[in-house]
């Protein structure tokens, strides 16, 4: 039955990603970097349910099929549908969001993955931002990673409008155009603390926001 | 249905236009643009190429009769509507007034045009739409901003929809001794528009001196519009033999509809400026978006649906 999932599992990202692309017509702006198959975490802004589909529709195929979300267990292990969704379709790494629940260390998860030659794509605020500020502060998991994993590209990418197709709350999506725009990766500088890593990738993604943003 | 047969002489013609045009894209990439640096010429060739699926998918939908130009006037609408309220303002709020823009008063108005049903379908969304969106939007209780958020909502579905709606509804059109050849009218429309519109850029490129509105559409000219408005009617002129009308009347017409598609873009300009854009949209290579390549038509579809409509049946 192996074979069957997994071939369910295409043609379920196929459908997923065209269901994007009519919904929101999403493009992706490559703005200092390039849609090759370097091995990368990809780091975003996190409003939607639907963030993580947006970005893996918008990356090319190639690096689509080594892009794997890090979502949350307690979400995507609820029903048999979204089980098979995010562990067959995305292929998620599923972490524990509460502590005390957890089995699994988190970086170590998302390390692993990483080991195995895949990218991934994380949201460092932890939750979605319903607030009016655009960016919630990052969570410290983005700069564990980055010390366990130094040789891997951390690209900031900034998505944006999908707020709008799909407030919280909502199950109908409006369509509307969106964009997902990646940046330069973040410098490495060795010796930094926490506190300035988080700041200094938070000010990356936010300089990728489009500018008249209300 | 089956096409008349003035409808693949025509579309004969027009397979001809583009491939001079693609030939002189040719050309002109061969001598000018060896290193693809030249943005003009590169242009150009991309708004050929995406001319030839524009010409080959409005042919397709024409060949298949009224579903095929319903199905698709109705997918072009949705498209339109989708980089329209993109740009307009909106709350958490709309929601639903939004979703029902799209899910049930955008299906609706092409299911009333595929029944011929004029009472309701010139009224749908003036009246039905405009009366009943505030509603559902002022239920959820947000004030900021609502006369802007249901204005431009009510705004991007009379341009996206109703203006739009008004090409297919030619179909509906009962004019004496012209049975069964209204998918002409649509050809005739068409045509006329977007050929202004090319021959605006190509006067405009060759001759253009004299700004017509600096702050609207810096590559508008003088030159560009009154070369592209009467090359335009003239070739409506001679395409009289399409439609219902006379010579001169198909002279007249064809002046109408290109002067409201002249405007209906600087009206469209307009409003791009005022949200700080350049293109509505990206999906159609060389011209933007669906609204960009679509102002000239929208602006001038139901004026020639009515005049058609008041003076022919």
């Amino acid at each position: 039955m192996h074979w069957l999932r997994t071939g369910l599992a295409g043609v379920a990202g196929t459908a997923i990603a065209f269901f994007a692309h009519l919904v929101t017509a999403v493009r992706g702006i490559w703005d200092g970097v390039e849609p090759v198959p370097a091995q990368r975490v990809y780091f975003a802004n996190h409003t939607s349910n639907g963030d993580f589909v947006l970005i893996w529709a918008s990356l090319p195929p190639a690096l689509r099929a080594r892009a794997r979300p890090v979502a949350a267990a307690d979400y995507w292990l609820t029903s048999p549908l979204r089980s098979f969704i995010g562990r067959d379709v995305f292929r998620a790494v599923l972490i524990q969001r509460q502590a005390e629940a957890r089995v699994d260390d988190p970086v170590g998860q998302m390390a692993e993955a990483i080991d195995k030659g895949d990218s991934l794509i994380l949201f460092p605020e932890g939750t979605r931002n319903m607030g009016d500020t655009p960016l919630l502060p990052f969570k410290s998991g983005l700069f564990h990673l980055a010390e366990r994993c130094p040789e891997v590209d951390l690209v900031p990418v900034w998505i944006d409008n999908l707020n709008n197709v799909m407030p919280k709350g909502e199950v109908i999506p409006i369509p509307l155009l969106c964009t997902v725009t990646f940046g330069a990766p973040l410098e490495r500088a060795p010796d930094e603390d926490k506190a300035a890593f988080l700041k200094r990738a938070e000010a990356a993604l936010l300089a990728l926001a489009p500018g008249d943003e209300t | 249905m089956t096409a008349p047969a003035e409808f693949l002489q025509l579309m004969a013609g027009v397979l001809g236009i583009l491939l001079v045009a693609s030939v002189i894209g040719f050309v002109l990439s061969l001598k000018l643009n060896r290193d693809g640096s030249n943005a003009t010429i590169e242009n150009l060739n991309a708004r050929i190429k995406a001319w030839w699926a524009m010409v080959a998918l409005l042919g397709l939908a024409m060949l298949a009769g009224r579903t095929g130009v319903l199905i698709l006037f109705g997918l072009l609408s949705f498209a339109a509507l989708r980089e329209f309220l993109t740009l307009t303002e909106k709350r958490r709020a709309d929601h639903y007034a939004l979703a029902g823009s799209f899910f049930i008063i955008l299906p609706l108005q092409y299911v009333f045009i595929g029944m011929g049903w004029y009472g309701m379908y010139s009224i749908f969304i003036p009246v039905y739409a405009f009366l009943f969106l505030p509603i559902v939007a002022v239920l959820r209780g947000e004030t900021d901003r609502f006369l802007m958020r249901i204005a431009e909502t009510q705004w991007a579905l009379m341009i996206c929809v109703f203006a739009a709606s008004h090409v297919p509804a030619l179909l509906t059109l009962d004019i004496p001794g012209f049975e069964g050849k209204s998918i002409l009218l649509i050809a005739f429309l068409v045509f006329t528009v977007q050929f202004s519109d090319v021959m605006q850029y190509v006067w405009g490129k060759l001759l253009g001196r004299r700004k017509i509105a600096p702050k609207l559409s810096p590559s508008k000219t003088w030159e560009g519009f009154v070369g592209g408005v009467l090359t335009a009617s003239l070739a409506g002129a001679f395409l009289w033999w399409l439609t219902p009308f006379a010579p001169w009347q198909a002279f007249l017409m064809a002046l109408v509809v290109t002067l409201m598609g002249f405007f209906g873009g600087l009206v469209m300009s307009a409003i791009k400026r005022d949200k700080g854009i350049k293109d509505w949209g990206h999906l159609i290579a060389g011209h933007g978006g669906f609204v960009d390549r679509l102002d000239s038509v929208v602006f001038s579809a139901p004026i020639f649906f009515h005049l058609t409509r008041f003076f022919w049946t």
